[in-house]
């Protein structure tokens, strides 16, 4: 069975990203750590790409800021090697199809591996495509994580059919970022989720308050927030590990009061 | 078990958010029943020759054969379509889908600017509401372009983020498809980007070769012995070589921009420099590190300014059906001179890159050959900008 699924052993999940090396890994590391320790049931590794199409503004700055920051795909596994000596959640690799193609598919998925790696997230390689990297994960058991979106219509129940680890519902249209409003119908989304798979389903895209992610973990398995914590590290830098641990602790009552 | 579309040999396919995949399927499904809808094609072909004015001229430039002293020269005219350049082909074709798919706005994205103004220029026609990304760069370098697509009616946002230059422009008009969809057509430029987009522009701007095969056999009694045109994404090029590919005797030669030289990195020569990766939706060539990240790309020409190459040309790369030479900012800048002398054709900055080959081949063949250049836009947008690059400050 997937390692993920226990991060949906907690009651409802809160599931925090974090950009690799923004602006460093040693911070990268601390924040972690910090979101473990306040609570993050799995966290959402990313690993930084020069052209993020999926991203909006907050978190393209912190592909940019990581790159410039000199990191690179062996040193991410080398930190994540380090961090699973203490680090026991689910953790997941969110990145581009160029990043893992250009590694190597089956290189690539052998260090997830090895390193403790249990899923990966790759926005541009829609379900048409996962075969691309099919193959190999499933040899290094490494789930790939489906999205569905508010236009994925009759796509839900086929990419439902095939998921693994977790499926990623994507809340709204447009790019990663805040959102005062999240609009989209989830709880249709979810019915056809249920009605085709018992994986897991968690709602990302738009979501950086307490009240949004309890509303969002309620109609669905958990909340994933990203732009609101790159925001936290943006502003304190080496010091947001205990700002990003007081927001996760926050985040995880509020789903956890659903 | 999931199925791939859109494949050139390994190259293609369809890498885009799960949010675009219901759009570019319905986009495909209109398009394959457009394609052979005979109403639409009496309407496009009516746009193509009362509106854009095709078919364009191939043109015997009879002082440049004689200059160079080896084969003979045609220059396919698709500098004289309306707004200046080969991307009318296929905004129109584009548009007119689109507007039959009851969509009432375009985005598009635009390297040097000629893209842009055709989209805009299809818009006003078609009473469309536009929207152009431009990489900022590209703003300022092709600074009379944007008033163009102002004075035309659509918005101009200029892109910021990353280089700021066409390959940041496709990053971002993407972005902006997955924004707003239901209302909205994203008019890619090139023929590159998620299937449909390579098969639906090549198509679109097949009509260049479509033409000149039957005005070469009319003048020349023979098919040409070279096509040679210039590769940013590579519209223009897969337009000249299309209906060439099956005869196997006329060699199609892609001339890529390699700005400083191909042995800098000051290049965006790709299917020299690069190697095969996944962005902006396709498998083919792109300028990257060894991670797979995107290299910054440079080239004086804001048109050939990208850092990949649509997969139908990586795909006759392969089979070595067409050859890919590089061409040098200084190298394009002498031809953009030489030809404006020569044969009175200011040719845009891209075109010349193709000229420039042309002008190093010409000469080693037998004054019994026949060479076809494609002239894919004129120059007067690159005026300023070889006028700087000679030192010289005018004002545009």
């Amino acid at each position: 069975m997937s390692n993920i699924r226990k991060a949906f052993e907690n009651g409802k999940a809160f599931i925090p990203f974090i950009t690799c090396g923004d602006p460093d890994l040693e911070t990268t590391a601390k924040v972690v750590r910090a979101a473990a320790d306040a609570g993050a049931d799995l966290i959402e590794l990313g690993i930084p790409f020069s052209d993020p199409t999926a991203e909006g503004p907050v978190i393209q700055g912190a592909n940019i800021r990581a790159l410039a920051g000199g990191v690179t795909t062996d040193k991410i596994f080398d930190f994540v090697t380090e961090l699973r000596r203490d680090v026991k959640i689910p953790l997941v690799f969110m990145t581009y199809a160029n990043v893992v193609f250009s590694y190597g598919g089956e290189r690539f998925m052998s260090r997830c591996k090895e390193s403790g790696i249990d899923g990966i997230i790759l926005p541009d390689l829609p379900y048409e495509e996962k075969d691309e990297f099919s193959d190999v994960s499933k040899k290094y058991g490494i789930d790939m994580i489906s999205l569905i979106a508010p236009t994925s219509e009759d796509r839900a129940a086929m990419i439902a059919k095939d998921a693994e680890g977790f499926i990623y519902i994507v809340s709204s249209l447009g790019v990663t970022g805040v959102r005062s409003e999240i609009n989209t119908d989830i709880s249709r989304i979810v019915k056809v989720i249920r009605e085709n798979t018992d994986v897991p389903c968690a709602v990302g895209f738009g979501i950086s308050e307490p009240r949004q992610a309890q509303k969002m973990a309620g109609i669905s398995d958990g909340a994933i927030v990203g732009s609101a914590i790159i925001k936290i590290i943006e502003q304190y830098g080496k010091d947001s590990p205990y700002y990003v641990g007081e927001y996760v602790r926050l985040m995880k009552e509020a789903v956890s009061g659903v | 078990m999931s199925q791939s579309k859109g494949r050139f040999g390994v190259h293609g396919g369809q890498y885009i958010p799960e949010t675009l995949m219901n759009a570019i399927n319905e986009l495909e499904k209109a398009y394959n029943h457009y394609k052979d809808d005979p109403e639409f094609n009496r309407e496009l072909t009516q746009l193509f020759n009362e509106y854009a004015g095709r078919p364009s001229l191939l043109y015997y430039a009879e002082k440049l054969t004689k200059e160079l002293g080896g084969a003979k020269i045609y220059l396919k005219r698709e500098d004289l379509n309306h707004t200046g350049s080969h991307k009318i082909n296929n905004v129109l074709g584009q548009a007119l889908l689109a507007k039959k798919m009851g969509k009432t706005r375009l985005i598009a994205e635009t390297g040097a600017g000629q893209h842009g103004v055709a989209t805009a220029t299809a818009a006003a026609l078609l009473g469309m509401e536009c929207v152009v990304f431009m990489g900022e760069e590209d703003t300022k370098r092709q600074a009379l372009n944007v008033y163009r697509m102002k004075l035309l009616g659509s918005e101009v946002i200029p892109v910021t983020t990353g280089t700021a230059t066409l390959k940041d422009a496709v990053s971002e008009a993407m972005r902006e498809w997955t924004k707003r969809i239901s209302d909205t057509h994203y008019c890619l430029g090139s023929v590159m980007g998620p299937h449909p987009f390579p098969t639906i522009v090549r198509d679109f701007q097949a009509v260049i070769s479509r033409e000149s095969r039957q005005q070469i056999l009319d003048k020349e009694g023979r098919l040409p012995d070279a096509v040679i045109a210039c590769v940013g994404g590579g519209s223009n090029a897969i337009g000249s070589f299309y209906h060439y590919i099956p005869d196997e005797n006329v060699r199609l030669i892609g001339c890529e921009a390699a700005g400083r030289g191909i042995d800098t990195f000051e290049t965006a020569a790709t299917v020299n420099t690069g190697k095969i990766g996944i962005f902006h939706g396709m498998k083919s060539y792109f300028c990257q590190d060894e991670y797979g990240q995107i290299a910054p790309v440079y080239s004086i020409s804001a048109g050939l300014d990208y850092p990949g190459v649509g997969p139908e040309h990586a795909y006759l790369h392969d089979i070595g059906r067409a050859e890919y030479v590089p061409v040098t900012d200084d190298e394009a800048v002498n031809a953009f001179e030489y030809l404006s002398r020569v044969e009175g054709i200011i040719p845009a900055i891209e075109s010349a890159h193709a000229v420039a080959y042309a002008m190093k081949l010409a000469p080693t063949m037998d004054k019994d050959k026949i060479i076809i250049i494609t002239i894919s836009g004129r120059g007067d947008k690159d005026c300023a900008a070889i006028a700087r690059y000679r030192g010289e400050d005018i004002y545009e």
